[in-house]
This record gives C-alpha cells, sequence and structure tokens, in this order.
C-alpha cells in the first residue's frame, strides 16, 4: 500500500502546528500542541497498516481486510493522551490558583548561577572567603536571604 | 516455572488497585506496599535464578503465540535489572514510610502516594520484562505518568514549575518513540522484538538509520544523555526526598536498559558507535562540570547522575563482550549507589534543616551516623578502590583500552577525568557540609528534645544503611557478578539466545 498524500500533509500540519504550540511559554497552548502532535502522530500510525474493510474475518476476503493492529495501538495511545491531557491542565490551574498565571518559568538555581557568572563569583571563590571567617555567615548575594 | 514472568508486573499492579480502595486507611496501605514489594522482589529473585540455570524465560500474554500476541521475557539482563531495582524500591518504600511518620504527611499526601509509587515499579519492571516494542511504550507510559504525580505531590509552587519542565519533556520523548513506532511497524509489518531484529537485517540502511536515530533520541531523552539531559537538575531536586532517590535510581537506567536491548538486538552492526563515543565524553565530561560548579547537594548529586550516565553509554557503545559486561555492571552499582546518595541526602536536609551547601556546617560532629552514610556511597560514586564504582569503572576502562580506537582512548581519559571531578564534587560537599563549624541556622539537639520532630527517625536511617549495605554487597560478590554480567553480553551480543526463546523454531 502507497501512502496517501493526504494523510502525509495531515500528519505534517498537525505536528507542525503542534510544534510551534509547544514552543509557547503558556501551559494552555503547550497542552493544545501536546494534543495536535498526538493526533498527527496518532495519522501516522494508521498510514502503516493496510487499508480496507473493517478487520472483522468472515466478512468479505481475508486479503480486503483493514490491519486492525495500528488502530488498537492508536487507541491505547489516544487513552494515553487523554490521560496526559487531563493532568496537564489540572497541573495549569494549579499554576494559575498559584500565580496567576500559567507561564513556564525560569529555575531558580539557573538564575542565581548565570548572576554568580555576571558578577565572576564562582562557588570557588566563596570557598576561599569561607576559610577566613570563624563563623562563616556568608550568603551569595549579600544583604539577601536565600530561600 | 514461566508463571513467574509476569509476577513483577502484575504483582504491584494489583497492590496499586489495593492500596486506592485503602486510601482511608494507612496502616493497612503501608502493609499491602510493603508486602507487594517484598514479593516482587522474591519472584525476581527467582526468575534470576532461573535464567542463569535454565535459560531465558518466555509467556505470551493471554495465551497468543508470537507475534500475534504480546510477548514478556526474561533474559539475565532484565532479570538483574528487576533483582537490582526491586531492592532499592523497597528500601525507599521503607525511607518514605519512615519520613511519612516523622512528618506527619504534610507535604506528602499518603492516600495517594503508596498507590502512584506501586504503579511506578509496574512500568519499570513491564520495561525490564517487554518483548514488544510497543508494550516498551506502554511500560515508559505507566512509569513516566507515575513519576508526573510524584514530582508533583501536595502541588507546591516549585513542584509546579519543576513539573511543568518535566512533563512536557518527557512528553516529547514519548511522541518521538510513538512516532518511531509508527514508522518501524510500516517498514516491517511487525513491533516484536526477536522478529524485528531478522526484519531489520532486510531494510535499505538508510531506512534502518533513520530508525534508529528515533529510536535513540527517545530513549536519549529519558536516559538524561548530553545534550538531552538538562532537564534533569531542574526537576529532580524539588521532589520529596525519597522521590527523588527512586527517580533517580530507576528513571534514568530504564532509559539505558532500553537503549542497550534496542542497540544490541536490533541494530547490532554498530553503525554509530563513534557518535555514541562522544556522546558518552560529552555526557561525562559536561555533566561533571555541571556539578563541580552546584552549591545545592541535590542538584550537585543530579549531575553526577547524568554524567555517570556516560560510564554506560560507553560501554553500549564499544558494543564488545567486555563493554557491555562493564555497562550493566555499572548500572547495577549505580543503581544502588545514586539512590543512597539521595536518600543520605534527604537525612541531611532533615538534620541540617537545608540542602544549600553554605547552609549546612558540622554535620560530621553533630550526626556521625549520617556522616558515615554519606561517606561509604559517596567515595564508591567517585571509584576509590575497592569499592563496585572502582570495579565498575576498571572493567568499562579496560574494556575501552583494548578497543585501542583514537575515540575510545579519548573517552578512557575522559573517563578518568570524570572520576577524579566525582572525587572533587564530592570531596566540597563533605568539607563544607560535614566539617566546619555548624550553621547557626541549622536545628540543634534542644529543637529535637522538646518533641515536636525527630532529626534522624530510626525508620529513615534504616533503609539507607540498607542501601549502603547493598552496595558494599556488589563489591563483596563483584567477581561473580562479572561472570554474570560477561554472560549477559554474551547473550546480547549473540542475538540467538533471545530469538530462540521466543520462536523456537525460527521467526517466522
Amino acid at each position: 500500500m502507497t501512502p496517501n498524500l493526504v494523510y502525509v500533509i495531515v500528519v505534517g500540519v498537525l505536528v507542525g502546528a503542534g510544534v510551534s504550540l509547544l514552543l509557547e511559554r503558556t501551559l494552555t497552548r503547550i497542552i493544545i500542541g501536546v494534543v495536535l502532535i498526538g493526533n498527527g502522530v496518532n495519522v501516522l500510525i494508521l498510514m502503516g497498516g493496510a487499508f480496507g474493510a473493517p478487520p472483522i474475518v468472515g466478512d468479505g476476503p481475508d486479503a480486503d481486510l483493514s490491519d486492525p493492529l495500528p488502530q488498537a495501538m492508536i487507541l491505547t495511545a489516544i487513552v494515553i493522551t487523554l490521560g496526559i491531557t487531563a493532568f496537564l491542565l489540572a497541573m495549569a490551574y494549579r499554576s494559575w490558583q498559584l500565580l496567576g498565571h500559567d507561564e513556564v518559568q525560569d529555575d531558580d538555581e539557573d538564575t542565581r548561577i548565570i548572576g554568580l557568572a555576571d558578577r565572576d563569583e564562582g562557588p570557588r571563590a566563596k570557598e576561599d572567603d569561607a576559610e577566613d571567617l570563624p563563623n562563616p555567615v556568608y550568603s551569595c548575594e549579600p544583604g539577601k536571604e536565600r530561600r | 516455572m514461566t508463571w513467574l514472568v509476569p509476577l513483577p508486573v502484575v504483582v504491584p499492579l494489583l497492590g496499586a488497585a489495593l492500596t486506592l480502595m485503602m486510601a482511608r486507611r494507612p496502616t493497612a496501605q503501608r502493609t499491602v506496599s510493603l508486602t507487594a514489594l517484598a514479593a516482587t522482589l522474591a519472584v525476581s529473585a527467582m526468575l534470576l535464578a532461573l535464567t542463569v540455570t535454565e535459560g531465558p524465560q518466555v509467556v505470551a500474554v493471554g495465551g497468543w503465540p508470537p507475534p500475534l500476541g504480546i510477548v514478556l521475557i526474561a533474559d539475565k539482563l532484565a532479570a538483574l535489572m528487576l533483582v537490582v531495582s526491586t531492592a532499592v524500591t523497597l528500601c525507599v518504600l521503607v525511607y518514605s514510610i519512615g519520613q511519612g511518620a516523622a512528618d506527619g504527611d504534610t507535604e506528602t499526601p499518603l492516600s495517594v502516594y503508596h498507590p502512584t509509587y506501586l504503579a511506578l515499579t509496574a512500568g519499570v519492571t513491564n520495561a525490564f520484562l517487554s518483548g514488544d516494542l510497543f508494550n516498551l511504550y506502554v511500560g515508559f507510559e505507566v512509569l513516566l505518568v507515575a513519576s508526573y504525580v510524584l514530582l508533583t505531590l501536595g502541588s507546591t509552587e516549585n513542584r509546579i514549575r519543576a513539573g511543568t519542565t518535566y512533563v512536557v519533556v518527557s512528553l516529547l520523548s514519548s511522541v518521538i518513540f510513538l512516532s518511531a513506532l509508527g514508522l518501524v511497524y510500516a517498514a516491517t509489518g511487525t513491533l516484536n522484538m526477536a522478529q524485528l531484529a531478522g526484519r531489520f537485517d532486510a531494510l535499505p540502511d538508510n531506512l534502518r538509520l533513520l530508525l534508529q536515530g528515533m529510536l535513540l533520541l527517545a530513549f536519549g531523552i529519558k536516559a538524561a544523555v548530553f545534550p538531552l539531559g538538562a532537564w534533569l537538575p531542574d526537576s529532580y531536586p524539588t521532589a520529596p526526598a525519597p522521590v527523588t532517590a527512586v527517580f533517580a535510581g530507576l528513571l534514568t537506567k530504564v532509559g539505558v536498559y532500553a537503549v542497550i536491548r534496542t542497540e544490541t538486538l536490533l541494530f547490532p552492526d554498530g553503525r554509530i558507535g563513534d557518535v555514541l563515543l562522544v556522546v558518552s565524553l560529552l555526557t561525562m565530561v559536561v555533566g561533571i562540570l555541571g556539578a563541580v560548579a552546584q552549591s545545592d547537594v541535590k542538584r550537585l548529586l543530579s549531575f553526577t547522575l547524568i554524567s555517570h550516565i556516560g560510564y554506560m553509554l560507553f560501554g553500549v557503545a564499544l558494543a564488545s563482550e567486555a563493554g557491555l559486561s562493564g555497562a550493566i555492571f555499572y548500572i547495577a552499582h549505580h543503581i544502588t549507589i545514586q539512590t543512597t546518595l539521595f536518600l543520605a541526602a534527604g537525612l541531611m536536609e532533615r538534620r541540617g534543616g537545608s540542602t544549600a551547601l553554605d547552609r549546612l556546617g558540622g554535620l560530621g560532629r553533630l550526626a556521625p551516623v549520617l556522616a558515615v552514610l554519606f561517606f561509604i556511597p559517596a567515595l564508591n560514586l567517585a571509584g576509590i578502590p575497592p569499592f563496585s564504582g572502582f570495579l565498575g569503572k576498571l572493567g568499562l576502562l579496560q574494556a575501552g583500552v583494548d578497543d585501542a580506537g583514537p575515540l575510545a582512548w579519548a573517552v578512557v581519559a575522559g573517563g578518568v577525568v570524570t572520576s577524579l571531578l566525582t572525587l572533587y564534587a564530592i570531596g566540597r560537599v563533605w568539607n563544607l557540609a560535614f566539617w566546619r563549624t555548624p550553621h547557626p541556622d541549622m536545628p540543634t539537639a534542644a529543637d529535637e528534645a522538646d518533641g515536636s520532630t525527630v532529626l534522624l527517625p530510626k525508620l529513615m536511617l534504616a533503609p539507607t544503611f540498607a542501601l549502603v549495605a547493598f552496595g558494599i554487597a556488589l563489591t563483596v560478590v563483584a567477581g561473580p557478578l562479572f561472570d554474570l554480567t560477561s554472560e549477559a553480553a554474551g547473550d546480547l551480543l549473540l542475538r540467538t539466545p533471545y530469538i530462540e526463546a521466543v520462536f523456537p523454531d525460527g521467526a517466522p
């Protein structure tokens, strides 16, 4: 069986749109992106099997039946995508509850280490300071308590 | 005795269902999950004995003969992984029960914890036992979805932020895996791994390379290989200590296991060995340089975790019996040691009130037991003789020297440097957290005296101690264990023991 061009274009458009949504910073858009990519991949799996009549033995000649295995796999994939979408939605809602938005945040430690590099004091510099202090109370950002 | 094979998947799943029904009865929940995991461990040990004496054990699920139905296969590699991972999950479960009992469960709602934890175990065992690529995908999804829940337990602000990164990256890897499966099925008409082994040989080279690349990319994200591992240190440290410990021990290793299985069984020609060598070198070096820059114990350990994945990948890339054997030994060693270190870090957080190195100090004098529990696995990780970390690295480096290619020599040098830098990173933690004068903000014995908290609960110390002992036991039995991993590696390279176990009359 040769793949139908319409299916190939559908897969391309769905996955392409999904990827561009996945690159957004808001979780709700990421969720829509995930759903689109999931559906695109499902169509891709569908193209892998033979097309034909409903796969019920005895309904017609065996050679005319479609391949039921990709359909079974897609069913499993749909269930998994459903569960994950529900979980992501709950997470987006919780993020909105806590922060008032659902944007993906920068990591605290990353921001801190970038700050250290900007001021040219690596962890090494801190240790050297520590040896001179009898009771080392030092913070990476002077005057500001780390969380 | 093949009826034993599905039990490591079925027993935790049944346990998960039971504990979910007992949501309001914490004592019953604990009993059920402990029993389920202990039973799984016993079954896994029996399976390992069976595979050593009788060869791979195969079960066709639902009685459908392969390649129509799904098969579960326990060969030496899978059985060894099962034993080590279940032993570790059991210890971590005891530790988390100890922590829950001491904390009054403010941050970890117990009713969800046990079912999810058991589902995670079932996903891991299913991935190890699966003889079918789609079932491997399902195993991955089960363990990933369980890990999403465990990582965001209590859904505090930090955990939601860390969870977002983790979930989205994992989803991406799952999607790549799933599209690879669609293409593999379209190209070969089967997903049974034993059958695929024969059919891949007949495919055009370029198509095979594409499928291999997609599978490697999907597993590489899960295994946190450079440059696909940047999500790991951002997400792991925020979870509760036992959750981080079990993630660090198991999840990345399932990815490495999948790489080993597919590379040896489906793509034995070793065409991309050089690419894997470069990736393993970069994973080691970049990972450990990240660890050196950290000032938080949990993040530092997360970076050493990434870095040491490079050693396992090195063994896979060499594709020789010695290399694979070293990689399998190193997985067993690393699951144990990395989990132990994260459990010790959890204890440091309790005793010191923080995991930030600039807020810790003097733990060696305040808590000598904890110091021992950290020091032994730390030296083991850095590869100090005579521990298993040294033996595993030695095996891998010898395999690299035997290979004698210029790239292999470069990775050998990188491996030695990484080992030394690990010692430096771990030594920094030791100097800053266990020596020095105690930080004034740290909890003191007086806080414990009023009865409000227990700084080091016995139920948390005991499983950590058990894992330290398990790590030492790996060192003691290293000789027989290396024999076992060599046999497993030999079987992997031959491929016929695996294929003939599924299709005794030849693959259709």
